[in-house]
């Protein structure tokens, strides 16, 4: 059995007498795709931002390839290989595409020569098709290329986990279909992948294994088939109406096995 | 303007500040040394204000340590450019060992703060009096020889300072430093998920900022002979900085140079010619250059400036 790339035990994260997390325990192992589901509010970011040190976890610790790295800074983390999106983007506006990309390559990557960094940043771009963008603002994308040069940038980085947080949120549905094949890809580079998500498509499309949040807690831990039968998971997320329609066996190919 | 031309250029006018003693009189010369010693700290600020995006008015506090210090270090019998390297660390390590408190604020909050620190640090040396000589001030070892030989010494001395200043401005804009600040001045959060170590690069371009105010504030000193609290830790002056680099173009390699030399003219040219509202007029020529170039001088193009001129074609508030 591999060993767990990232392990949670007991992580609660509280905000005044708000329990963000409640004791949030699960292990993710190398190479693969977990999503993140759960309604607005159940902590799924705050998850994340306690995994990459944005926040510190109250109690409880976070490990990564065995060692405890609870207390780190954002920038240690992305150093160690954890990287992650953000819901809202956030890129560096008044710089170019490319180097936006390359600001990741140069201090969350391998390459430490701002030459090198460019080099690598260019492969990231032809990587996620934003090519033919590299010189322009990064201000000037469309949302959807926004989304994408925040992947690239982490790609960049040379993770060996990379979060996704909600980078379908706010697309079509034919952006969707790209950014499903992009995410396939980055999977196929043997990056664990920890996603974000409420379009149940990419879900059930990707994952094969999804994690419920609501009210802080992790209410549930199976596959995606499991996940749409759990009543828990029903009542609070997904409703009736969805758990009958996906009661038809579905058709979800696994990627990335191994 | 490509970049050659404007090294080119800069070169011209380095050579025409030092040429001034060969043409001018004793008062060209004062308002060349000004305009050296101006633009050393208007490129000093460019680290913090400029790349790095925090709003420091801090630049009289490290003007004021490096005026007590080296005046300090020459009466103690030190020579006089001995004098000013020590007052150039003492000033880093001055900022090096502030910033790591007054960084974790962030804008208006980190200029307030910045402020409160030029007044400290007046407190103390008005009130340490058995040091410091209190609010009579200090006087400092003159140079000997003429007005001629001082006033070219000083030149010479100030345009050196700047020059260095200058140089590790290129160096660092080109260097993986410079794209990190740059980073955190568009997007901190961002930088420190991209693995910059925020913290740390923002006490070294607060650092940076203070070393060589230090060094000027000590040649100034040995300048002007005299030194008391009030005038070393001015609040103006670091407002008159900041102005300086904004006019010419924060976060870029030349305009604190255009900046401080522009502002230095044009003070000298309303003071001698308005004797009674020269503070008004200045006060408004900065507001409507700042208006109609928020980039600075050096993004000033003829065409963008006809399109500010017709309020239907673009949005009035200023970014």
């Amino acid at each position: 059995m591999t060993p767990a790339i990232l392990e949670l035990k007991g992580v609660s994260k509280d905000f005044g007498g708000i329990h963000a997390l409640n004791t949030v325990s699960f292990a993710l192992k190398e190479g693969e795709i977990i999503a993140v589901i759960g309604p607005n509010g159940a902590g799924k970011t705050t998850l994340i931002n306690v995994i990459t040190g944005v926040h510190r976890a109250s109690s409880g610790q976070v490990a990564f390839r065995g060692e405890d790295v609870t207390g780190q800074r954002p920038f240690q983390a992305a150093r160690r290989g954890l990287a992650r999106t953000f819901q809202i983007v956030q890129p560096f506006p008044r710089m170019s595409v490319l180097e936006n990309v390359a600001a990741g390559a140069l201090f969350g990557g391998a390459h430490t020569r701002m030459g090198e960094a460019m080099e690598a940043a260019r492969e990231e771009l032809a990587f996620t098709g934003l090519t033919a963008f590299a010189d322009r603002p990064a201000s000037a994308l469309t949302l959807a290329g926004r989304k994408r040069l925040e992947l690239a940038k982490s790609l960049a980085m040379r993770p060996q986990l990379l979060m996704l947080d909600e980078v379908n949120s706010g697309l079509n549905s034919s952006e969707i279909d790209g950014a499903l094949a992009l995410i396939r890809s980055v999977a196929g580079r043997g990056i664990t992948i920890l996603i974000i998500e409420h379009v149940m498509k990419v879900i059930f499309s990707l994952a094969e294994r999804v994690l419920v949040l609501h009210h802080g807690e992790l209410i549930a831990d199976a596959s995606p088939g499991e996940i749409a039968k759990d009543q828990r998971v029903v009542e609070a997320y997904l409703g009736e109406k969805f758990a009958r329609r996906s009661s038809l066996p579905f058709a979800a190919p696994h990627v990335g096995e191994g | 303007m490509t970049s050659r031309w404007a090294y080119g250029l800069f070169a011209i006018a380095v050579l025409g500040l030092l040429s001034t003693p060969l043409w001018g009189g004793n008062y060209v010369v004062r308002i060349a040394i000004t305009i050296a010693m101006f633009s050393a700290l208007s490129l000093s600020w460019n680290f913090i204000g400029g790349f790095t995006g925090y709003p420091s008015f801090a630049t009289a506090a490290f003007f004021g340590l490096g005026c007590y210090a080296g005046a300090l270090s020459q009466r103690a019998g030190i020579p006089m450019v001995v004098a000013w390297l020590i007052a150039t660390l003492v000033a880093g390590a001055f900022a090096a060992a502030l910033g790591a408190i007054l960084l974790r604020l962030r804008g208006g909050y980190f200029a307030i703060g910045s402020i409160g620190i030029v007044e400290v640090i007046r407190l103390i040396i008005s009130s340490w009096g058995s040091l410091t000589g209190g609010g009579d001030g200090l006087n400092v070892p003159f140079l000997t020889g003429g007005p001629d030989v001082v006033a070219r010494t000083f030149l010479i001395a100030m345009a050196v300072i700047m020059l260095i200043v200058f140089a590790a401005t290129v160096a660092i804009d080109r260097s993986r430093l410079g794209f990190g600040l740059r980073c955190i001045e568009q997007n901190e959060d961002a930088a420190d998920m991209v693995g910059i170590n925020t913290t740390a690069y923002k006490i070294a371009a607060f650092t940076l900022s203070a070393l060589f105010c230090g060094t000027v504030g000590a040649a100034y000193a040995s300048w002007a002979g005299y030194i008391d609290p009030t005038e070393s830790f001015s609040i103006l002056m670091s407002i008159k900085v900041v102005v300086m680099c904004l006019l010419g173009g924060a976060g870029t390699v030349f305009g604190p140079v255009v900046g401080a030399a522009a502002y230095s003219l044009l003070e000298e040219f309303f003071w001698a010619n308005f004797l009674d509202y020269n503070r008004a007029i200045l006060g408004a020529v900065i507001v409507i250059l700042i208006y109609f170039l928020p980039g600075g001088l050096l993004q000033m193009r003829s065409r963008g400036l006809l399109a500010r001129l017709r309020p239907s074609s673009q949005s009035k508030a200023p970014a």
